[in-house]
């Protein structure tokens, strides 16, 4: 019993990073069709904005991954603008490419610039320690990572379901030329969300720095995770991705503890067994 | 007949052109020009191979993949798996590493090529890191992380030894890839090859028009699966050790990036990109090795942007505007 909580906590903790970081892969590859391997660079850089800040120059926490925020959802639009939009209509395998490209131009700057090991984070004190609920005790990071990500998703949600903007984006996704004919700015709307998907990768990237090491192979390593997300959860979809990745945090977690031999094995097997059931994803429109 | 009609043209394709024997001639000249490179002759001459065999299924039949590595692996391991514990004989050792990766390639294909797109993509790189993990988990088979000791190769044919300078082991792997390119070339001007275009460039009017689709796709996955079991065979037997890089996502970024570099659906840019890649990597990496990644990826950007058939394609558009004066 002991265990299965304690699977299911830290998991919840994994997976919910992994939407952080995932979510805005999937309105990239849902509005645009666009197959953007370098997604990972986004949280990365975020990572290690985050790191920098609090280490180098004492900034504290919050601020330090609002600067990530803005830094790479800033630097988001400027490549969005400048490179990405010249291959909107382009192949798939073009895309690939392009995006494999800008994943080896950011290791290569980022080993260059911080060396080959992982960057340690040091989070505030307060988050140090355990939080005692009654019945049993939680790290407190983990739940502040909890509760933070569950208020980001409701804050993504009612963004997406409530707001005019959630709407136009939700239009064009479902229908790009019919929302375009209605007047909507899809190309505008769309460098918006790309810039919020990555600010939000940056922000997950930075808050689960202590889960998903920060270092140079970072991109390399967690894409096939967040495409596991995006493709498990549906193109698209914010709501899908949010289930894919707590089932893949809860579902990996539990294999490495249970399994440690073949916890990846599983992880893949489990993948690969889904997308045959749902090419689509679970959410996926078919 | 016209000498620029359709149908000249095509013969004209089938036809063995004298600018196609070039690379042997370079290969066999290189063989005695730079005899003290010969080791890194017979890397580029797998990777050739390797390159050649992802031709097939990304350049011809259009299936976008990030799982080649798969293959590769499986045939490095299988054929150092065969001579660790049946025999060291070099030749059975490359079929056994053919089989190996084709099964895999048939099983694997038959169940992931009924998807497309993103999913399909995700499928293949899914492979390859099932495999991977497999690989590292099963130490007392394929040694897991530490890799595969112990590969012994006997001589070949029961003559030639490997020596020391690579001398046999460069013509070893000069002499397979002849045999394969023969093969590949035969089969990319088949009916069959031309199959695989028409699937690649409009696959609903190949169906419409009665191509089994998902089999003549399957067979080509199959066949360069057992290609590039082949070229993971030949790195296991020239370089006597099987590690687990052999099955990474890089291996596969790589390969795709030499291919994309020589230029694809051309038969030949995989011979010009693994070799300007292997060359460049083995005189750049050494003076920064951390920058080379840097450079590799800009130049897979600037590919994409400017030049997206590759070298081959920059050349073809260089003859075009000469041609035009």
């Amino acid at each position: 019993m002991e265990a299965v909580v304690s699977i299911v906590f830290l998991g919840l903790a994994y997976g919910m990073i992994l939407y952080i970081v995932s979510v805005g892969l999937s309105v990239t590859m849902g509005l645009m069709g666009f197959v953007n391997l370098a997604h990972g660079v986004f949280a990365m850089a975020g990572g290690y904005i985050t790191v920098t800040l609090m280490n180098r120059y004492g900034v504290p926490f919050g601020a330090a991954l609002l600067a990530a925020f803005v830094g790479v959802a800033l630097l988001s639009v400027v490549l969005e603008r400048s490179l990405y939009v010249r291959l909107y209509g382009a192949g798939e395998l073009e895309q690939v490419l392009f995006t494999i490209g800008l994943v080896f131009m950011s290791v290569a700057i980022v080993r260059k610039i911080w060396g080959p090991l992982p960057q340690p984070i040091t989070v505030p004190a307060m988050l140090n320690g355990q939080i005692d609920l009654g019945f049993r005790s939680f790290p407190a990071y983990r739940s502040f990572l909890i509760v933070v990500s569950l208020a980001l998703t409701l804050a993504l949600w009612l963004g997406i379901e409530r707001t005019n903007f959630g709407a136009r984006l939700r239009a064009a996704v479902d229908n790009r030329r019919m929302a375009e004919s209605l007047g909507i700015n899809t190309g505008q709307l769309f460098t918006l969300s790309f810039a919020l998907g990555s600010g939000l990768a940056a922000l997950g990237g930075g808050l689960g720095a202590d889960i998903l090491a920060i270092y140079p192979g970072y991109a390399m390593e967690y894409l096939v995770y967040f495409l596991m997300v995006v493709a498990v959860g549906g193109l698209g979809s914010i709501r899908g991705p949010f289930f894919a990745a707590l089932l893949l945090g809860v579902g990996d977690t539990a294999c490495k503890y249970l399994v440690p031999q073949l916890g990846a094995f599983f992880i893949y097997l489990a993948m690969i067994a889904l997308l045959l059931w749902r090419p689509a994803g679970l959410f996926g429109r078919t | 007949m016209a000498a620029d009609s359709p149908v000249a043209q095509l013969i004209r394709a089938h036809r063995l052109r004298p600018t196609e024997l070039l690379p042997w001639l370079a290969a066999v000249v290189a063989y005695f020009v730079f005899a003290s490179y010969l080791p890194l002759g017979s890397q580029i001459l797998i990777m050739i191979l390797f390159a050649l065999s992802l031709d097939l299924v990304l350049g011809y039949a259009g299936i976008v993949t990030l799982g080649q590595a798969a293959f590769f692996g499986v045939g490095a391991y299988a054929a150092g798996i065969y001579s660790v514990h049946v025999t060291g004989e070099p030749i059975s050792g490359l079929l056994v590493g053919a089989a190996a990766a084709a099964v895999v390639g048939l099983v694997s294909g038959a169940i992931i090529l009924r998807t497309s797109g993103l999913t399909l993509l995700m499928l293949t790189l899914a492979v390859t890191s099932l495999l991977e993990a497999a690989a590292n988990d099963a130490t007392s088979i394929t040694g897991g992380n530490d890799g595969l000791q112990g590969v012994a190769i006997n001589p070949i044919l029961g003559r030639f030894d490997f020596d020391l300078y690579g001398r046999t082991a460069y013509l070893y792997c000069l002499s397979i890839l002849f045999l394969a390119w023969l093969f590949v070339r035969g089969l990319v001007h088949s009916p069959f090859g031309q199959t695989l275009v028409g699937i690649r460039e409009n696959v609903v009017r190949m169906h419409s028009i009665g191509v089994p689709v998902r089999r003549r796709l399957l067979t080509s996955y199959t066949i360069s699966a057992a290609l590039a079991g082949i070229a993971g065979a030949l790195l296991t037997q020239t370089t006597q050790f099987v590690g687990l890089t052999v099955l990474s996502f890089e291996r596969s970024g790589e390969i795709l990036i030499m291919l994309v570099l020589g230029g694809t659906g051309r038969l030949y840019g995989a011979f010009v990109g693994a070799t300007v890649y292997m060359i460049a990597q083995d005189q750049l990496a050494e003076a920064d090795p951390v920058f080379w990644d840097f450079w590799i990826g800009l130049l897979l950007v600037l590919i994409v942007l400017f030049a997206r058939g590759g070298i081959l394609g920059l050349g073809d558009r260089l003859v075009l505007r000469f041609r035009r004066r």
